[in-house]
């Protein structure tokens, strides 16, 4: 992890090519997160890749419900050189969720935003594939959002079975 | 000539080189669904593979039949309780998993985890890889046609889960981890077994590679076959085993020890070449570095509390209760409502028998996770699939697909 300086300097460095990329800093418990703006993700995380952040750790997608802009995509970059983690953190508004997918910068990143589109609904513009991965294909809605109820599918027993959606023929 | 002269000589005159290009009935593609039940998907996978007669062209891997919402379920338990469910993620490393959880909540509160409580976690991490390697080799062995591997691995894997039975009451998601240390000490008499079990596996490992590495089968569907570069590998996110097997000599308990591994002395094996045959005896000299962290870990095992004396995240000991107003109202508390997380992200990564395991945790101030995911390395890896079996024959995509191990439940979540 950069320390709370170094994720200044580096989040000034990437200020200095797009004055608009980096909106804020977070440093918790030693773990430096870049807060940047949905649009500016590819060109941040390209900037990271030339820096040395080679490898995309991993993806996660978070819903921060009921806040918006409510979802959020973590970049979870590596560097192996330098054994250094950062974060890269955009945020979108549920209601447009879209943001540019970095697939061409890491190959790895299909599967993971594959994952985030389909349990959040976040669509990453660009990727080659997106399709649901773990849900079937005609599932509607998405599972991870925080207001999306456990449960809330009707489990079929026998005195629903007429009214259900499985309805038996 | 002699017959078999002759079958090596049409073997190699087949190579997809000489394969006629253009259209026509003798170059049509052909579309063939593998799984979801197959013995060789190694679970629930289903792989959709374009064959050009025997030659693989190209290959997607449709996943979820085994998705069961654990990181939704997750969200609705108290930190604790996620511990059971997060274990049955990926079903081989479940000490892994509950490590991996365990260690961001613990980053996340700031808690700090006794020496005592690292090194048992040590020895069970480490018997828990060996205990995975075991299935996979078994499991692979038996791809490539070698059952008696199976039965053997499967013999010292039933001595590793009857440890865990003894230091935990269960034998597969033992719930023995626990935010800040482990439940309970390890028992009397668990040293001696485990040093038992040490000292035969090393001659046991010998007696698998003798059994594989002289078998002409094995040689032949293992060598040269789903290779891949580093470089490649490294774009898509691969790690653990794979990326070692390239040459790229990547583990988390080296580059960034944690649980007290920077204590140990034990060698990181690597490949050279990057084909299924490097994998192969990547693990396999895996078996035995495992060994010795288990054994030097036993040596120096601190004395200590093993778990964290901090009353807001452990349970009191039992004996406590019966005479501490205080310690009653701590278990009250911890048991009814668990504790409460400030608000916080963390991801901690640990190197896991398949690669870097990495749990994500999201916490909103309350006694419940706001967000869980694991970045699990069996669902990174299997993105590697495609370029290792490209252009290559069916049988190899059987040998890969072993060399890979993937792990469903950790895949589908």
């Amino acid at each position: 992890m950069p320390d709370a300086t170094g994720l200044e300097l580096l989040a000034q460095e990437l200020r200095e090519a797009d004055s608009q990329s980096v909106i804020d800093t977070q440093f918790h418990r030693d773990r430096a997160t870049l807060l940047v703006d949905p649009a500016q993700v590819k060109s941040v995380l390209e900037r990271l890749h030339d820096k040395g952040y080679t490898f995309l750790a991993s993806l996660h997608g978070v819903d921060y419900y009921p806040e918006e802009p409510r979802l959020g995509v973590i970049y979870e970059l590596l560097d192996m050189e330098e054994i250094d983690r950062i974060s890269v953190k955009a945020r979108v508004h549920s209601e447009a969720a879209l943001i540019e997918s970095v697939v061409d910068v890491f190959p790895g990143a299909d599967f993971p935003e594959r994952e985030v589109y389909d349990m959040f609904g976040v669509v990453f513009d660009g990727h080659p594939d997106l399709r649901r991965i773990l849900m079937p294909e005609d599932y509607e809605g998405f599972p991870q959002r925080r207001d999306f109820p456990v449960g809330g599918e009707p489990v079929l027993f026998t005195f629903n079975e007429e009214t259900s959606y499985g309805k038996w023929q | 000539m002699s017959l078999t002269d002759d079958y090596r000589r049409r073997e190699e005159s087949v190579t997809l080189a000489t394969e006629p290009e253009g259209d026509g009935e003798t170059h049509e593609l052909l579309t063939l669904n593998i799984g979801p039940h197959h013995p060789a998907t190694h679970g629930v996978l289903r792989l959709l593979a374009t064959l050009e007669g025997e030659v693989v062209r190209d290959i997607k891997p449709i996943i979820g039949y085994v998705h069961t919402g654990i990181e939704k379920t997750a969200e609705d338990k108290a930190y604790w309780k996620v511990i059971p469910v997060v274990e049955r993620m990926d079903y081989l490393s479940y000490y892994f998993n509950a490590m991996a959880f365990c260690g961001a909540v613990e980053s996340l509160l700031g808690v700090e985890v006794p020496p005592r409580a690292q090194y048992l976690r040590v020895i069970h991490l480490e018997l828990n890889r060996l205990a995975s390697h075991m299935v996979w080799l078994g499991t692979s062995a038996l791809d490539l046609g070698a059952i008696s591997m199976f039965w053997y691995c499967f013999r010292e894997r039933e001595s590793i889960l009857d440890l865990f039975e003894m230091s935990s009451g269960q034998r597969m998601h033992t719930r023995y981890f626990q935010v800040g240390g482990v439940i309970e000490d390890i028992p009397p008499g668990f040293e001696q077994k485990v040093r038992k079990f040490l000292a035969v596996m090393p001659s046991r490992a010998d007696q698998y590679a003798d059994l594989l590495e002289k078998n002409e089968i094995v040689l032949e569907r293992l060598r040269g076959t789903g290779v891949v570069d580093e470089e490649t590998l490294l774009k898509l996110g691969v790690t653990g085993p794979l990326l070692r097997a390239a040459g790229n000599p990547w583990d988390l308990r080296k580059a960034a020890p944690y649980s007290s591994y920077d204590h140990f002395d034990f060698k990181v094996p690597i490949g050279t070449v990057g084909d299924n045959y490097d994998r192969f005896r990547v693990r396999h000299a895996e078996l035995y570095e495992s060994t010795k962290i288990i054994e030097q870990a036993l040596d120096g095992l601190p004395e200590g509390p093993h778990i964290t004396t901090d009353r807001k995240v452990a349970l009191p000991p039992r004996h406590e209760l019966a005479t501490s107003m205080e310690a009653l109202i701590h278990h009250f508390k911890l048991v009814t409502e668990g504790f409460r997380v400030p608000p916080g992200e963390a991801y901690y990564a640990i190197e896991g028998p398949r690669g870097e395991l990495g749990c994500f945790v999201r916490a909103d101030g309350s006694a419940k996770p706001a967000r869980v995911h694991m970045r699990d390395p069996s669902f990174v890896n299997l993105q590697a699939l495609a370029p290792m079996v490209r252009d290559g024959y069916i049988a190899d995509l059987i040998a890969t697909l072993a060399m890979l191990d993937p792990i469903l439940g950790g895949i589908d979540r």
